[in-house]
């Protein structure tokens, strides 16, 4: 998830210990919220927290492999695309997280320039 | 008057030939049974999946107590029957009952054979024969190091895997160049004995046991050529012979075996001999199948038919998981005889098909077996099968062009072709059987038919034929898995969780090789519920295997906002509860207050973050969590019984809230809703509920498996009980057998009707043993359930699930 944001562009938002493995976290900015996923792996992801289908706080779901299943529908949206697995059909905005030494952030930038797109 | 027939021996030969009796003549014996064991019948065919635990004995037992009584049968237990009197008509037991006989069935089954070397009386020394033997074997698992096997025949091989499979270290010893060499050729034998030896036990065959070594227990065995073979434990599983002693005392001719007639009778007229104690035409059977039709002979000649049994062909598999074998008929090599032979190295693939004059006479195929069925038919039938010669090594598949599908492989089958082997049940009685009955289900069909009820081996086929009769309304998965991580059904993996003593969810996922390496949000929620039931004392619930309301202990509604319900213990409340509960409405400005259906009053709309500040305020005034949103004890509706009520016939308010104080904070498979009401009016709706109890005069009338919900249905009566402590110990046995039988997400009804109301209402009413049973592990389970989640949350557990990680790029004014 490490991507080509210079380093202003990230924000800290925590260790990622204060993830419990199959797990998430909420940060909360500007843009609305944040779900921050933390897989058995120890792989962190990022995400709008809103579910497609009818707007589930994804960071309430069930964590499993690179998935999360939406707690009121259970949809299941792909941690690495956020788009929606199996046959459902519907794509969350994800957020870059860059993960130093267990240091996490997050670039809010790509949030805003996917808003600024719209 | 009716006439009396008394049995010798309670095994599977018996018990079948009783069902056919029964059901082609109810009622026209008193029937007597005498058994050595101190058990029912059960399947012995399945002992070596018990003892690799991968199925209990109560999994395979065949004939229940309650099947002995319906059909008004004695059963006398341990009873070892030590003399026949022929001219009485009489026989008697060790200790000294005796029973009175028309006609006399002798199935005394077989003895195990021990080797007479030295040293084969030592203790560690055992047979395997019957499930003392098994349960001796499991005992041996326990202190661990290395069995000895001496014989890789069926029975032999099978101990091996088992023991194994339990963990200790198996060496198997025969006799002979190759293993299984009775129903097996040598190349075969070499790719079962490799297929073994790759499950790390280790096979010395040419060996000849010159005795067992040991001076108090057994140390280990010594062989003709000197080698010395360490050990703990000697299994002997080199042969069996007819127990036929019983019968020579008593002057009846016995060869090796009890010397039958095609009519199963023995030389005095009046006596019969069924099953492995048998010899007929000069042959033993020690295989199910031609016992189970020797039975049906046996059962027609005591109604007064004449049908004769005339031998059978056999066949066998092996059953150790993983490894496919099938044999059938005779494949000596001869002057007359030829043979076809198919060879893939690669995928472990062997088959050969022994034939004379045109028809096979005998079949060996390992590592893919599917065509077995199809070559015993023939073999049985004699078919000649000069026409598909070139492609008949292939299968079934490959004859007449293109090839078939399996169903069509199956639709090709003559109506007479034997498809369960073990029930000798044909094709045309199992098709019949589903038409004429409308049956669905695989285990309708097990039930109505026999067929695959006992090794399983011909579940397949019998699939295929169900989706030939049925079309697509049936789904050929015989267990509807868990989920898309496994292929295992939920009662498997139950079994399995207790029977392999998996602990973890990782263990489980690792042992019972799921497909995912973390599972699903389908099968973690239901795994970490079957661990929390099992070992409530060592398992540690796995937090993020819960679903969110679970986790939070609120319900979680569309906005992402959640609604909290506390516990307000038979529906009473006073003024206090409600006064602070105003005050948190107001302090958090909660959007709104709605009464439940279970007698209880409802926040909505409350934010994640308010949550533990609601319950310490809440928790001040003495509540703590309703479980609204659990997998558990939801409420116990009550009405207001003798102590307000006119028409009252017991303090159903009290007994409400004693049963919920009893119980809540248990775990269960789905939501369990309790009600008690105090009188046959039934106020508090008590006959719709999973659990309730309509207060009588006499007693407490306990009512369970109703349902208003997805599915509406009154309740079933469970029994009646005198007092309110009896009632209490039946409800709670009755949730904890729920719990540990149910699987998840299945409602308490939906329950009952799969496993029986019956039986159900045979262990809670009936067996005041399991009742106490499962009231133990009850209480038991409480001891670690009964937390209150509010104010653990409310102390600081879990903090992080109610705080935001962190607020980025917001003025502190925002918030």
């Amino acid at each position: 998830m490490e991507t080509n944001w210079p380093d202003e562009n990230w924000v800290e938002i925590g260790d990622i210990h204060d993830i419990p493995v199959r797990g998430a976290r909420c940060v909360k900015t500007p843009q609305g919220r944040i779900a921050v996923f933390r897989t058995a792996e120890d792989h962190v992801y990022a995400m709008e927290d809103r579910c497609p289908h009818k707007g589930g706080p994804l960071s309430q779901g069930i964590v499993h492999g690179t998935s999360v299943t939406c707690p009121l529908h259970n949809m299941v949206i792909s941690l690495e695309t956020g788009r929606a697995l199996g046959a459902d059909e519907g794509e969350v905005r994800t957020v870059a997280v860059r993960n130093r030494d267990g240091m996490l952030s997050i670039a809010l930038d790509s949030l805003m320039l996917m808003v600024a797109a719209e | 008057m009716k006439q009396k027939l008394v049995i010798i021996g309670n095994g599977m030969a018996p018990g079948r030939m009783l069902e056919e009796l029964f059901e082609q003549a109810p009622g026209l014996y008193d029937v007597v049974i005498f058994n050595a064991e101190p058990r029912v019948n059960y399947d012995r065919i399945m002992l070596s999946p018990v003892l690799s635990g991968e199925k209990l004995y109560e999994d395979i037992v065949i004939h229940g107590d309650d099947w002995y009584a319906r059909n008004g049968v004695t059963l006398h237990k341990g009873a070892k029957v030590t003399g026949i009197d022929r001219v009485a008509k009489t026989v008697t037991s060790a200790a000294g009952i005796s029973a009175a006989y028309d006609k006399l069935v002798i199935a005394t089954g077989s003895l195990p054979f021990i080797i007479p070397v030295p040293g084969h009386d030592l203790p560690g020394v055992l047979a395997y024969r019957d499930l003392d033997d098994v349960e001796k074997m499991l005992d041996a698992t326990k202190r661990g190091g290395r069995a000895i096997v001496i014989g890789a025949g069926l029975l032999g091989l099978e101990a091996a895997y088992g023991l194994k499979r339990q963990g200790m270290d198996v060496t198997v010893i025969h006799i002979n160049p190759t293993i299984m060499d009775r129903q097996l050729d040598p190349p075969a034998a070499y790719l079962l004995e490799k297929a073994l030896t790759d499950r790390g036990i280790e096979i010395i065959t040419k060996a000849n046991t010159k005795c067992v070594l040991g001076t108090e227990k057994v140390e280990g065995i010594e062989l003709d050529d000197g080698r010395i073979i360490e050990g703990t434990t000697v299994i002997m599983a080199v042969g069996i012979r007819p127990a036929a002693q019983i019968a020579k005392d008593a002057g009846i001719a016995v060869n090796r075996g009890i010397v039958v007639d095609d009519g199963m009778m023995t030389s005095d007229a009046s006596i019969f001999a069924l099953g492995e104690c048998a010899e007929h035409r000069g042959i033993c059977y020690g295989l199910v199948a031609p016992l189970y039709e020797s039975a049906k002979t046996l059962a027609d000649r005591l109604i007064g038919g004449a049908s004769e049994y005339k031998g059978s062909v056999v066949n066998t598999k092996l059953k150790v998981t993983g490894i496919n074998l099938f044999s059938a008929g005779d494949f000596a090599e001869g002057e007359d005889r030829e043979e076809i032979v198919l060879r893939d190295a690669t995928a472990g693939v062997y088959k050969r098909l022994v034939l004379k004059d045109n028809r096979i006479v005998g079949a060996v195929l390992y590592g893919e077996t599917a065509d077995g069925a199809w070559f015993f038919d023939m073999i049985k039938r004699g078919t000649d099968i000069s026409e598909m010669r070139d492609t008949l090594i292939f299968g079934q598949a490959y004859q007449g062009g293109s090839p078939l599908d399996p169903t069509a492989a199956v639709a090709a089958l003559p109506d007479d072709a034997e498809i369960c082997g073990c029930n000798g049940v044909c094709k045309s009685k199992i098709v019949g059987t589903i038409n004429a009955k409308g049956l669905t289900s695989l285990d309708d069909v097990r039930a109505h038919t026999k067929a695959s009820a006992s090794c399983g081996s011909c579940t397949g086929l019998v699939e295929q034929l169900m989706v030939l009769t049925l079309g697509d309304s049936y789904n050929p998965a015989a267990v509807q898995p868990m989920c898309k991580c496994t292929e295992l059904g939920h009662d498997d993996v139950r079994r399995l969780i207790v029977a392999k003593g998996l602990k973890t969810i990782p263990a489980v996922m690792q042992e019972l090789e799921w497909k995912t390496s973390c599972g699903c949000a389908k099968c973690r929620p239901a795994l970490n519920y079957y661990l929390v039931c099992d070992w409530p004392d060592e398992y540690a619930d796995d937090y993020q295997s819960r679903f969110i309301n679970e986790r939070v202990h609120a319900n979680i509604q569309k906005d992402g906002t959640y609604s909290v319900v506390p516990r307000m213990w038979g529906g009473v409340t006073n003024a206090g509860e409600l006064r602070a509960i105003a005050d948190v409405v107001d302090k958090f400005e909660i959007p709104m207050v709605k009464v439940t259906g279970g007698q209880r009053i409802d926040l909505l709309g409350i934010h994640k973050e308010d949550l533990p500040a609601v319950w310490a305020d809440l928790g001040k005034a003495g509540f703590v969590s309703g479980q609204a949103y659990a997998k558990g004890l939801r409420t116990v509706k009550t009405c207001v019984g003798t102590d307000w009520c006119r028409f009252g016939t017991q303090d159903s308010t009290g007994f409400g809230i004693r049963l919920e104080k009893f119980m809540w904070g248990s775990w269960t498979p789905a939501k369990l809703k309790l009600a008690v009401s105090g009188c046959p009016r039934n106020c508090a709706e008590a006959t719709c509920k999973d659990i309730g109890v309509i207060c009588v005069d006499s007693g407490y009338e306990i009512h369970f498996a109703g349902a208003a919900g997805l599915d509406i249905k009154g309740t079933e009566v469970l029994g009646l009980v005198a007092t309110e402590d009896e009632a209490l110990e039946h409800i709670v046995a009755l949730a904890q057998m729920y719990r540990e039988q149910g699987r998840y997400l299945e409602r308490i009804y939906k329950w009952a009707k799969r496993v029986g109301l019956d039986e159900i209402r045979r262990q809670i009413m009936g067996d005041a043993e399991k009742r106490k049973g499962y009231f133990d592990r009850f209480v038991f389970s409480q001891k670690f359930a009964q937390v209150d989640p509010w104010s653990e949350r409310v102390s600081g557990k879990d903090k992080h699930e109610f705080k935001p990680m962190a607020v980025v790029g917001m003025a502190e004014a925002a918030e």
